[in-house]
């Protein structure tokens, strides 16, 4: 049986963000791209992930807060997520964050997006 | 100055009638609000956790509130326990409600469990159910002042000057606070709680509020079981005998200033204080720089302060020039509608950002 696109789903690109020493290790930046924005976070030994740049709660941008070990803090109300896995972990948050697969290559550091 | 001698209209402060509903369409819930410039790294070491100073002044506190509380009760029946029931009071009474802030932030310790046992202890000395204000507070956060969407104003216009003078020794504030906590215990949330708390909380809010009702019970059956006052004197009372150095500071925070704006240096207050206050008031006294960036944790606000203090208008130079200053203007805003204390920024400031408020309505015409 052949799935439809619309059963695949949008089609998703590797897009470029940034080299890698562009984020440091416990750290996030912004990337916006296609009228959405993204948070790329790179993890204490080095590894990256990507999240909905904004929280779930009120629609802050999560690249103001503080990445604490595998968890992003909001900066407006202490809500934190699991950035690997998109998990929402305190209140006042509640909805899980939609992940998005990383790679790096030729030291620049790409997502996968719709 | 002459004023129309008419109140200006009674605004809806209610979080479900036109005010909310106005603010929704103005765009000025969960709006973008203006906040000064610091690099990611200065911000990043500024908002760094640390248990340390939170440990030292926790136990500091409860160590003066056993010492204190000892005391009180030992020299019962002369005057030699006053002292004691004065100091005794302000760091139940009044401590309580910057360790139940910023404990409620997450900010005061790094360890996610210290937050959570400091900021229910704090919750209950305050008289406010960790639930809800938990949430409410999240919203105050997110529209600080917006009419209709702030559960957190303190001051509704026009403002009634007489309740704002009893709030130093609190009888009908602590009496509106337990009568939430007994209406919540007996599983009545109102319209405004049922908008700013998940209904996935509103159990856990019922059942936080049942455990303070317990404890009250507790306190009155020991009273009557020694046929004494002295129970009271520890538990309950003190929200109403020393809550008067959280009214004096917390009534600055936002008194007199602008209500619907995404500025936070148009709607809150920053003044310096003796160290013994700070302490007490664990450095709220930032309360712009708090606004603008609440993930820093209290002792990192001083360094925040210098950092961004020629962004901002100048700090109230003590608590009585705040009071010198809002007094005047909450008055002015009995009668003259729209009226706010506009403070003048620094040379080195950026503008007021007129343009975030441009879906603003116009502050002459405000009724509702």
């Amino acid at each position: 049986m052949c799935l439809t696109a619309a059963e695949w789903g949008p089609e998703m690109d590797w897009i470029p963000v940034c080299a890698v020493d562009d984020i440091d290790p416990e750290d996030v930046r912004r990337f916006d791209y296609g009228g959405a924005t993204y948070a790329i976070y790179r993890d204490p030994k080095g590894n990256f992930f990507a999240t909905s740049g904004l929280c779930s709660h009120e629609n802050v941008h999560l690249c103001d807060g503080l990445v604490l070990g595998d968890h992003i803090e909001c900066p407006k109300h202490n809500g934190r997520f699991n950035y690997k896995t998109g998990a929402a972990q305190r209140a006042p948050v509640t909805v899980n964050l939609k992940t998005y697969s990383t790679r790096v290559l030729n030291g620049t550091v790409e997502i996968e997006v719709p | 100055m002459a004023y129309d001698q008419s109140l200006v209209e009674k605004r809806d402060y209610s979080l479900t009638g036109p005010s909310a509903a106005r603010a929704l369409e103005l765009g000025l819930a969960s709006a973008e609000w203006y906040h000064s410039d610091i690099p990611r790294k200065v911000m990043k070491d500024l908002m760094a956790r640390s248990d340390q100073p939170a440990i030292r002044d926790t136990v500091i506190w409860l160590g003066l509130l056993v010492l204190t509380g000892i005391g009180g009760v030992y020299y019962w029946g002369s005057w030699v326990c006053l002292p004691f029931w004065v100091v005794y009071g302000v760091l139940y009474g009044s401590a309580c409600d910057s360790r139940w802030h910023e404990a409620g932030h997450g900010t005061a310790f790094r360890t996610g469990w210290m937050n959570d046992i400091v900021y229910q202890i704090a919750s209950f000395m305050v008289m406010r159910n960790p639930v809800n204000w938990r949430w409410s507070h999240a919203r105050h956060h997110t529209d600080t002042i917006i009419v209709g969407r702030d559960a957190e104003i303190g001051f509704m216009h026009p403002t009634n000057v007489w309740m704002k003078f009893q709030s130093f020794v609190s009888p009908l504030d602590a009496y509106q606070s337990l009568k939430v906590i007994v209406r919540n215990a007996i599983g009545n949330m109102n319209a405004d709680e049922r908008d700013y708390i998940p209904a996935a909380e509103i159990p856990k809010a019922i059942y936080a509020a049942r455990v303070h009702v317990a404890i009250y019970a507790a306190t009155l059956i020991v009273a009557l079981w020694l046929q004494s006052f002295v129970p009271f004197m520890l538990i309950g009372l003190p929200r109403l005998y020393g809550c008067w150095h959280m009214y004096m500071t917390g009534l600055i925070q936002h008194g007199g200033l602008a209500e619907d704006v995404v500025d936070h240096r148009l709607n809150s207050r920053t003044c310096y204080m003796n160290p013994i206050s700070r302490w007490i008031y664990w450095n709220m006294n930032y309360h712009v720089e708090h606004h603008m960036f609440p993930m820093v944790p209290y002792h990192a606000l001083p360094k925040l302060h210098e950092l961004i203090k020629d962004d901002l208008p100048m700090a109230c130079p003590s608590i009585w020039a705040a009071y010198a200053e809002m007094i005047p203007a909450v008055l002015r805003q009995r009668y003259e509608k729209g009226y706010y204390l506009r403070k003048d920024l620094p040379a080195t400031a950026r503008p007021y950002r007129e343009e975030l408020h441009q879906n603003v309505p116009d502050r002459s015409g405000m009724g509702a």
